[in-house]
Parts: C-alpha cells; structure tokens; sequence
C-alpha cells in the first residue's frame, strides 16, 4: 500500500473513532467541518477541477433545500424520498444555468458573475413566491426518528456528513483518472486547445455543472434536515457561496483533498478566534474575528500558494 | 482530401480571406506560404470549425464539413495545431498528450501507452513529467504537435510549427513531420521557414492578402514574379532579374 494510500485509511479511521471519544459539542463541529468539506468539493468539481469558478453555488444548494422541504411539508413526503428528488432539481438547475450561459459564450468572470445573479435571483424568488413561504421560511417537524431523516443522537448525523464528504472525495478521485476529468482540465488549462483536440467544451462543461449543481443541492437536503428551518437568506445567502469557494481556494483548488482540508483549516480559524474573543478582552469587540482572519489567509495564499495548502504537501508536476 | 473552395472569411470591414481555394490530396504535404497578415491562420482556423466562413465550402473526404464545430472536425480525422502555442500549462507533457488520446479511447491506461508512443515519435519521451509551462519554445511546438497527432488524425494542420526555433530544431523537426508523413498522415502547413518548405512540401499555395496568388512546386513558386513582389514590393521582381 502506498504512502498516500496508508494516510487517507489513518484519517478515516480516525474520523470513524472520534465521534465516540469526544463531548457532543465537538461532534457537532467534525460533522460541520465534513459537511463544508462536501459543498465545497461540489464547488471544486466545476469551479477547481473544471476551472468554471461560481460565484452564487448558493443556488443549488438552496434549490435542494427547499425541494425537499417543500415536498415534505407541503406534499407530506418522506424526507429519505425528497432527497434524491431535491438532487436531481439540483442538477437540473446546474444544466439550465450551464446551458443558458455557456450558449451565450460566458466565460471566466462573466460566468461566475452570472452565477451570482442566478443566485439572487432564486433568493428574491424564494422571498416572494408562495409555495416557499416567503421570508418567513419553512420548519420542518420535529420528529427524531431516523426514518424522518432526523437523529437524536448526534453522532449518526457526524457519520452521515462523513459519508457524504467520502463520496465526494471518491468523486473527485476519479475525476482525476478518468477520460471526463482529464477533459475537464484540459478545459480549465486552455479552453480553445481543448477544442482543437476534439473536445466537445460546452457538453462537457454542461456536465459538471449539472454534477456539481446535483451534489451541492444533496448537501442543501442535509443542512435543511439538521437544521430544520431554512429561509431566503439562508437557503441562498451569498456566505454560503463564499464558504464553498474559501474552503476550496484554501484547500487547493482542483485537488481531491483541497476541500477538506480547507473546511478543517478554517473550523480551527473559526474556533481559534472565538476562543481568543473570549478571554482577551480587547477583541470581543471584533466580531466576527474569524472574517479577518479569513480575508488575510486568502490574500496570503492567493499571493503565495496558488495551490492552497495542498500545494505544500504536492510533488511533481503541478507544482508551481 | 480536402477541398477547399472559395472560402471568404471578414473581420468587420477587414477581408482576412477572399474568396481562397486549396485541394490536399491523400498522402502530400502542402505548404501554405504568404507574407504577415496575408490570411492565413485565418483560413486555417476557418478549414478546422474555429471560425464560421461568410462564404465558401470546406469538404474533408469528400463529406462537406463548413463550419462543424471544431470536435466534429476532430472526430472527422483533420486536426489543427496553433501557431501561439497553447500547452495545457498546469499539467505535465503526458498528460498534455493524453487529453489528445483520449479522443480515441476512454481508457487511461491506453491513454497514457498512446502518449509515450507519440511522445517518443516527435522526440520528447524524456520530457513526459515536466510541466506544459515549463518547456522552451522548441519543446511547445513539439507538444502541439504530439497533442494534434495522439487524436490520430489523417489530416494535420500544423500552422507555423518552426516559428521561433534554431536551425538544428528545425532540422529535427523536419524530420519529425517527414516521419508522420510515412506513418500515414497528410499534412497541410504554415509556415515561413522556406528552406523547411523546400524540403517538405510537394507543392505549395501563395496566399497574399487574402488571395490565394500562386499555386506550384516550390521551385516554381520560387521563381514566380507575383510571389516575389508579394514579399518584396512591387517592381522587385523585375529588380531581382536585372
């Protein structure tokens, strides 16, 4: 067994034991940090991977809460039902946006300013359509059976983030061996080469946007079941887009573990600092104290290490 | 192979190609020569789907193929490489070669045999792990080219593959397209070198201005009055014979 291989077995084994060692508190916190794992790699898969940087993700993920809030509490369906229905809206929204801009010939930040607006777009709409309940938002019943896709104990919702953020890792992996993601590179490297060498850009650039809308909105299912309440500003807030990308840009943007590793990185920021506003008392004013910090670690590692963090560990070829 | 007919291609009020017409045959190596902006990355682009002509047909094998997209033109066997050379930067050379390959497998392992085999024929099997952005000017002509060839293309399109190279690369090079020749690929170039003309090419077309001017042997062409004062001006012909 490789080195790499030997390593990714520890942490999982790791991550499997942990929930059981440790207070309620930083179950919650592990299951958080998976979680943002999870959105962030559906953002690498189009915007690292494939070099198609969004700015609004937001837009698949509240897409996918509030399908299948809106399915459960509307149309009474069960949310295990809803989520793969709220997956596939995701992914249908992923191609129609993919395929309104990339037929109009959007590209770089032209696209991602254009994801932005679709973002908008669907959070005004959530704020004024009836069926989302407006700004009020939509609760989801308390009932803490499994079989609700609710859990009492916090430590099947940590697994099932787990499981989540290991599929997508899976996802990305193969992205990196497969004909798909070699093309989706070669895209991200130079679009008008790839066209020259026989690759159809637009359908495959349609492809992993519809893959990428579909897992960000199964992530949306997760957070609307944990959290049981979703409104406007939640469901397509632009934090949660900025949340996506800066864990990716973090990470390494178009590696397997980027992602991960940036939603660590910046859970132990958030962490940190709350903390550090905590006992010292010049700080508690500064608040949130974790944004600075976020903003200066972006800059320094758009600056320096344009291959996030992971390009401290990268050997070979792609590094810098 | 390929016939070309009176393709016309404006960029606003700018007549890049006027009314150009060209025939490859099976087996040749043509040369499209013509002095700086006479038009011809532009009717290269338009023969291989990257821009849509105003007027004119394109056929490849006698199917008409006028303004396909450029991955249909791929699948159809006729691949172009740019005279900008544009590596996939980030990635290493096999890599480079294999998003080529891939056009004809969907199997890494294949993928990656095809590239060394590509790689070893245009001489860069000792360069498979270095990065697209790090290799000199003769190393990217050689990447486009690998690139172009692992879609295993019958037609290549090479548009200025010596621009820019020393004349010990351009006699390597020379070599490497003879090569592809005798593998059985037709080529159809650019270029300005003309003494890699001279040995390459069976015939040649003279593009000035967007007019096709000349067609012939290279040592017609070199001898023709109207391809002289093409390049040289009006009245240099007459000059040159004095």
């Amino acid at each position: 067994m490789s080195r790499a291989a030997l390593l990714c077995a520890a942490g999982l084994a790791a991550a499997l034991v942990y929930p059981l060692l440790v207070p309620n508190y930083l179950v919650n916190i592990g299951m958080l940090v998976f979680f943002t794992a999870f959105i962030g790699q559906s953002w690498n898969i189009a915007g690292g991977f494939a070099g198609q940087t969004s700015f609004g993700h937001v837009v698949f993920f509240g897409t996918g809460a509030y399908t299948s809030t809106i399915l459960q509490v509307t149309y009474g369906w069960n949310p295990w039902l809803a989520w793969p229905a709220a997956t596939a809206m995701g992914g249908f929204v992923g191609w129609m946006i993919a395929v309104l801009s990339f037929r109009a010939g959007l590209r770089g930040s032209y696209f991602a300013l254009i994801t932005l607006a679709f973002a908008e777009v669907f959070r005004i709409l959530a704020n004024s359509v009836p069926f989302t309940k407006g700004g009020l938002g939509m609760l989801i019943k308390a009932d803490q059976r499994p079989i609700n896709f609710q859990f009492k104990d916090p430590i099947w919702i940590y697994y099932l983030a787990l499981l989540l953020c290991l599929v997508s890792v899976v996802i990305a992996w193969h992205l990196t061996r497969s004909r798909f993601g070699a093309r989706l590179v070669a895209i991200r490297e130079n679009e008008d080469a790839a066209r020259a060498l026989g690759i159809d850009v637009f359908a495959e650039k349609v492809k992993v946007l519809t893959l990428s809308g579909a897992m960000c909105a199964a992530g949306g299912t997760f957070y609307a079941q944990k959290y049981l309440y979703i409104d406007p500003s939640i469901a397509f807030g632009v934090d949660k887009s900025v949340e996506m990308l800066l864990v990716s840009m973090v990470g390494g943007a178009g590696t397997i573990f980027g992602p991960l590793i940036g939603s660590f990185t910046l859970m132990g920021i958030n962490e940190a600092t709350r903390w550090l506003a905590s006992v010292v008392p010049a700080l508690k004013n500064v608040q949130p104290l974790s944004l600075i910090v976020y903003g200066i670690m972006l800059i320094l590692i758009v600056a320096r290490l344009p291959n996030g963090l992971m390009g401290l560990f990268r050997r070979g070829p792609a590094r810098a | 192979m390929l016939e070309v007919r009176d393709i016309s291609k404006a960029f606003g009020g700018l007549k890049a190609v006027d009314h150009a017409s060209l025939d490859v045959k099976q087996g040749e190596i043509v040369g499209l020569i013509g002095p700086n902006g006479a038009g011809k990355t532009t009717l290269f682009a338009t023969i291989a789907g990257f821009h849509r002509p105003d007027a004119g047909t394109v056929a490849f094998d006698g199917k008409a193929i006028t303004g396909l997209a450029p991955h249909r033109i791929c699948a159809a066997g006729m691949v172009r490489t740019f005279q900008i050379t544009q590596p996939f930067a980030g990635i290493s050379v096999r890599e480079n070669i294999m998003v080529g390959a891939y056009f004809r497998t969907a199997d890494r392992h294949l993928a990656a045999r095809e590239a060394e085999t590509v790689a070893a024929m245009v001489g860069m099997d000792d360069q498979l792990d270095r990065r697209g952005a790090d290799l000199t000017v003769a190393g990217r002509k050689r990447l486009e080219l690998a690139r172009a060839l692992a879609t295993g293309p019958r037609l290549l399109l090479l548009d200025e593959v010596m621009a820019g190279l020393n004349p010990t690369e351009i006699v390597e090079i020379v070599g490497v397209i003879k090569d592809i020749r005798a593998a059985g690929v037709t080529i159809l170039l650019i270029e300005h070198v003309m003494q890699a003309v001279t040995s390459l090419a069976e015939r040649v077309y003279v593009l000035n201005q967007g007019r096709m001017i000349a067609e012939g042997t290279p040592a017609a062409i070199a001898e023709n009055p109207q391809v002289v004062e093409a390049y040289l001006g009006p009245g240099a012909a007459k000059v040159l014979r004095a």
